[in-house]
């Protein structure tokens, strides 16, 4: 067997290796490469921006699971902290179990950090409902008949920040962040339907599908996987937001490194195939 | 009879809130109102099918003594343990049951519930890193797999090269001394939002056209797949 | 015998890694950390052969997640949505009054979605079909004109009304060539079959990029691992 043939034939277990130091050793060893913002990303903290603070609330929906969290993790964070450390109110809530987890997770980390800022004043967890897009739908009309109570049983008449917002008119801007056609839904329903708009965050593997959305407008913007996260991360940290760890700025070395490595395999397993072909063909020629 | 009437409910409700989109009245919006009130009270009760079907199965399991049936009552206790602290000590927000317990035994938790103690420490992490194994897997078929056979796989991972480098830092200092426009980033964004934007596009009208074929059969009853087999 | 020299020897030296870690780093005192980190580990040991801890692991995961699942449509959905609005607020009677299509518009439902719990005997099991196909009916209906606004009218005036570059250019012939080929009623031949051609180029360059950004999101999430039990858990990095 000739050297390409053997490569061709490597166990999988040494790329798992080779992988896996290749995101290990750049957290050991930080590169501190520089993130440049992209528009889409620039265009969602802009809209948050625009957002009074004290006033309208900012509506996030997390409909993403633990599968999803490395990527939608930072972003749900970087998220609470822009609104928090600038007064703007929140109201979360999720079209999915699993992400109602990852809302309540998001805010005890962060709430930390925050410590005046209190349930009901500054910031409303609706919870879970099943239905998606009829709760879509139902908080067009009223929120309240969707979500009468807020996760913790409180109902939302009783909630100093609730008292004004009834539906879509009363929230300025909805984020989904998401790892499923969950964003389609909010566009299909809140934004064709009551004009509602919308903003995503979403994992790299649907970033690609979501840019004819942006390019009508459907979507205001999109932080788009790690890298949409770290660039976020950037503009809260640049305002002066918050100096917590930068958790997907961190992340982007390793992935340069690993994007490297996958790409120097994808040559090598080029050249062992074209290779171990021509020497396939020479040996039968001699024969 | 059994595939009639659930077949005219289908058609009734699916007309109905067609012809609703186009009535702005005050009581076609309250009707609307209470259809979607009624979907998500449904939509709650779907869940016990889920749930029905995983026992169900892991039971059979049991039963036949298949291979791994062992590992099969894991699931199960699992499941019992934290459906009962779930429901008796409280989702997110603790139960009166949770707090008196924990006033009288002088216990404070990090998290609002045990249930999110759970979700934290063991649901969270462990699935986070079964989709990490994706990363390897990837990597694995990449090297295996992803051939230049033809013109369209050099084109396929010609893209892919300019866009696994173009969006990580490292692509945008490989190119930093060349003139702005040829800047990876700049490349990557333009490949995003004109080439690929376009078979998107053409992707998603073909996929919009046929959820709307798929809806209306669903009303019309031609498609009857959501019925199950059986009389 | 050779691989079982080489597991011995692999397993020697990550045991030599793993207390220099211990020893360099700022472990967590967190007991729960603990565990959520060798749960990880648990279901990383797959990567090298299937195996106990994987497989308790993995059927740990699946009962955990469903009894979670239960627990929030429990207190989320049953609770908030039928049996509070039923027995303890009442939302039915207003200043004394019995109001019975209020009490109707709780109870239908509930009757309705309690006959998925028919499907446990034969007899009865199609009754379960009643509330099926409300959803899917009610569902559909909702879809079309929403369907209609989202993926077809805004996608094809934002195709014709553009401003004039090569850009634009490129992007209008991209989305009629894609349509083109997914149009198999005719046979791709002359004319037809050139522009489907086209068209598969415009769609092979946008698998190319979804599979750089499917690189980059399973890249993401080993990613994440990887700074919880280096942060969270050894406490090597800041």
């Amino acid at each position: 067997m000739g050297f390409w043939e053997k490569v061709m034939k490597l166990d999988r277990r040494w790329v798992f290796l080779l992988i896996a130091l290749a995101v290990f050793i750049p957290f050991l060893k930080p590169l501190n490469l520089p993130i440049t913002v992209t528009k889409p990303v620039k265009d969602v903290f802009d809209e948050v921006e625009r957002i009074p603070p004290n006033g309208s609330p900012l509506m996030i929906s997390t409909d993403y699971a633990p599968s999803t969290a490395p990527e939608l993790d930072p972003m749900l964070y970087a998220l609470l902290r822009q609104c928090f450390a600038s007064k703007r109110r929140v109201i979360l809530l999720s079209l999915d179990t699993q992400g109602a987890g990852m809302a309540q997770a998001g805010l005890d980390a962060v709430t930390k950090e925050f410590p005046n800022v209190k349930s009901g004043v500054d910031y409303v967890f609706l919870g879970y409902q099943p239905g998606w897009s009829a709760v879509i739908l139902s908080m067009g009309e009223e929120i309240r008949k969707s979500f009468p109570t807020d996760a913790y049983g409180v109902p939302l008449d009783s909630l100093p920040m609730m008292k004004y917002v009834h539906n879509y008119n009363d929230i300025p801007f909805v984020i989904d962040l998401s790892g499923s056609s969950a964003p389609m839904s909010w566009v299909m329903y809140a934004g064709a339907r009551y004009g509602q708009r919308v903003g995503v965050g979403t994992t790299a593997v649907s970033a690609a599908q979501y840019y004819p959305f942006l390019s009508t407008g459907q979507f205001v913007g999109m932080l788009g996987g790690l890298k949409g996260a770290a660039e976020y991360e950037r503009l809260i940290v640049k305002k002066g937001y918050t100096k917590a760890r930068e958790v997907a700025t961190i992340g982007m070395d390793a992935q340069s490194i690993a994007h490297l490595v996958i790409l120097f395999l994808i040559i090598i397993g080029n050249i062992a195939f074209f290779a171990s072909r021509s020497y396939k063909e020479r040996r039968l020629k001699s024969v | 009879m059994r595939r009639k009437i659930p077949l005219s409910i289908a058609f009734i409700f699916g007309v109905i809130m067609i012809i609703q989109f186009f009535i702005p009245h005050p009581v076609s919006r309250d009707f609307f109102q209470m259809i979607l009130d009624w979907m998500i009270i449904v939509g709650a009760f779907t869940y016990i099918l889920a749930v029905s079907s995983l026992i169900r199965v892991h039971k059979g399991k049991i039963k036949r003594k298949k291979e791994g049936w062992g590992y099969s009552y894991v699931t199960l206790i699992a499941l019992v343990i934290t459906a009962i602290i779930g429901v008796i000590g409280g989702a997110f927000q603790p139960t009166k049951v949770t707090t008196t317990l924990f006033q009288k035994i002088n216990w404070h938790l990090q998290q609002p519930t045990i249930l999110m103690v759970i979700y934290r420490y063991i649901q969270m992490p462990m699935q986070a890193t079964m989709f990490s194994l994706l990363a390897f897997f990837i990597a694995s078929a990449a090297f295996r797999a992803f051939k230049a056979r033809n013109i369209t796989a050099v084109l396929l991972l010609i893209t892919a090269f300019i866009v696994m480098l173009g969006r990580v830092p490292v692509g945008s200092l490989i190119t930093r001394r060349l003139p702005e426009t040829f800047h990876l980033s700049n490349v990557v964004e333009w490949i995003l939002n004109y080439p690929n934007m376009a078979a998107q596009r053409g992707i998603l009208i073909g996929v919009g056209l046929g959820m709307i074929a798929t809806a209306l059969k669903i009303i019309l009853g031609i498609e009857r797949g959501y019925l199950g087999g059986g009389d | 015998m050779k691989e079982r020299k080489g597991l011995i020897i692999g397993f020697a030296i990550v045991l030599i890694i793993f207390v220099v870690m211990l020893i360099k780093g700022h472990p967590s005192k967190s007991i729960l950390v603990w565990v959520a980190a060798f749960l990880t580990l648990f279901i990383y040991s797959f990567l090298y052969k299937d195996n106990f801890f994987y497989k308790f692991a993995e059927h740990l995961l699946v009962g955990v997640s469903v009894g979670y699942g239960i627990s929030v449509v429990w207190q989320n959905a049953f609770i908030r949505k039928v049996f509070d609005p039923l027995f303890i607020t009442r939302t039915y009677i207003v200043n004394g009054h019995f109001h019975f299509w209020a009490f109707l518009a709780i109870v239908l439902p509930t009757l309705m979605g309690m006959l998925m719990l028919t499907q446990f005997t034969k007899k009865t099991a199609w009754l379960m079909r009643i509330p099926i196909a409300f959803v899917m009916g009610a569902g559909s209906g909702m879809s079309v004109p929403a369907s209609f606004q989202t993926y077809i009218f805004k996608h094809v005036q934002n195709t014709v009304f553009v401003t004039l570059s090569i850009s634009s250019f490129i992007m209008i012939v991209g989305v009629i060539s894609t349509l083109i080929y997914f149009f198999f009623s005719k046979e791709h031949k002359g004319f037809l079959g050139k522009t489907a051609n086209l068209g598969i180029w415009f769609i092979m360059i946008a698998f190319g990029a979804s599979f750089g950004y499917t690189v980059m999101a399973r890249i993401s999430l080993l990613i994440g691992r990887m700074q919880f039990l280096l942060h969270n858990w050894l406490g090597l990095i800041k």
